[in-house]
């Protein structure tokens, strides 16, 4: 394949270009997404810090779904707006993401359940 | 940016060979699939430290471990880690700024946010070094009894010393604590009922190794996976700064104008939010929950 990132084409993002009045708008977005990024670490510290965790309680998974939700609002935004992935094409974001559904999904059920059972067996037998 | 003109064409034009059917240069391609297996990689620790941690009944609470700052001392539940975050997130967002300036072929600004990006970055791994030789010393270690109970000792000035006769010189002020790491109330025993257990002193132990730690003396894998998770990101993060560092002098050197664009600043902009991105991870399932 020949070096594409110096043959001029138009379609390719080595040739994403764009002016000092784009320029701002774009530099108030990365603001607006860190404050985003500053507030929920505060929240998620907030919270790790005051409410103790009480493993297997009501509250406390609430919590914990609460902590795994505004983990992964985090990590869309570092993927979506810095790393710019919301705006490529949409082949890429499937080649991106597509294995984690495939894959790490699952691997995540299988690992807790069977780690459970383990527990289980050191416990009862 | 990526991708626009590319939309009208058909899927013939786009498959057709001759051009990057992605919209993207090769070397950011190369780059996106390399973060994905490198992504797999750490899902792959993550995934097993919570396999690991699930086989245990008890596990030690992130606010109770990590709650130290540095010249400050304890009761600061996980602030040095959000700082560490924040550090983080700020060097990204330095990244961010410097692709930005790299669009409008404004060299000045490339530089500046460039550099910030790398001193970000060894902020960010000066605080893992203390943070971790602040976990291998440890905070006052704990005993075991000749019952096999365990307790923790309440913080020392100096460690422990062996008398000649080979058992432990009991501490001025004697405070054992119980469940200190645990979830629930920690109780403190102290006066003529710790001096007691202390009689019954076989085993002294404090910090963390591969072997043991204080933080869950039944579970060695709660220090293996602090270093080896917090170890590969921190290695990652090396490795980003060195990578962001040599970036930085080659658009100083003006080895991009010749090329007419600073698309790896770009492709190294991608590898520097990755560890930001992992390290969110790491935050969440390592500390707080």
């Amino acid at each position: 394949m020949e070096r594409d990132d110096l043959i001029v084409n138009d379609s390719y993002s080595v040739n994403a270009k764009h002016d000092e009045a784009h320029g701002k708008e774009m530099r108030k977005n990365i603001l607006k997404v860190t404050i985003i990024l500053s507030v929920i670490t505060a929240v998620e510290v907030f919270i790790g810090a005051t409410i103790p965790r009480e493993s297997g309680s009501f509250h406390w998974n609430i919590v914990k779904y609460c902590f795994i939700i505004l983990t992964l609002v985090k990590a869309a935004y570092i993927v979506l707006q810095f790393m710019h992935l919301g705006e490529e094409r949409k082949n890429l974001k499937y080649v991106v993401l597509a294995p984690y559904g495939a894959f790490i999904l699952y691997l995540i059920f299988i690992a807790i359940t069977e780690s459970n059972y383990v527990l289980d067996m050191f416990q009862n037998y | 940016m990526a991708g626009h003109s590319g939309e009208a064409l058909s899927k013939e034009q786009i498959w057709g060979g001759g051009r990057s059917p992605f919209g993207v240069s090769y070397g950011k391609l190369m780059m996106w699939l390399f973060l994905v297996s490198d992504a797999l990689t750490f899902s792959g620790l993550l995934i097993g430290y919570g396999f690991i941690r699930h086989t245990y009944e008890a596990w030690p609470v992130g606010e109770k471990v990590f709650q130290t700052l540095p010249f400050l001392g304890d009761g600061f539940p996980l602030i040095y880690v959000a700082l560490m975050t924040f550090i983080l997130i700020v060097s990204s967002v330095t990244m961010v700024l410097a692709v930005e300036a790299g669009h409008r072929m404004d060299k000045k600004g490339i530089i500046k946010w460039l550099a910030l990006t790398v001193i970000g970055g060894l902020f960010f791994l000066l605080s893992q070094v203390w943070e971790w030789g602040h976990f291998i010393h440890g905070g006052g270690g704990y005993i075991t009894t000749t019952t096999g109970q365990t307790y923790h000792l309440g913080h020392l000035e100096e460690d422990l010393h062996m008398s000649e006769n080979g058992t432990y010189v009991m501490p001025e002020h004697l405070i054992l604590i119980q469940n200190k790491y645990g979830e629930g109330e920690s109780t403190q025993i102290e006066g003529a009922e710790a001096e007691k257990i202390w009689g019954t002193v076989t085993d002294y132990y404090h910090g963390a190794n591969m072997l043991r730690n204080e933080y869950a003396p039944e579970a060695p894998q709660y220090a293996n996976f602090f270093f080896f998770i917090t170890g590969f990101h921190g290695f990652h993060v090396f490795s980003g700064v060195i990578i962001n560092l040599l970036i930085l002098l080659q658009v100083m050197k003006g080895a991009y104008d010749k090329r007419g664009h600073y698309e790896m600043v770009e492709k190294t902009g991608l590898y520097w939010h990755f560890v930001d991105l992992v390290w969110v991870f790491v935050f969440t399932f390592y500390y707080l929950v």
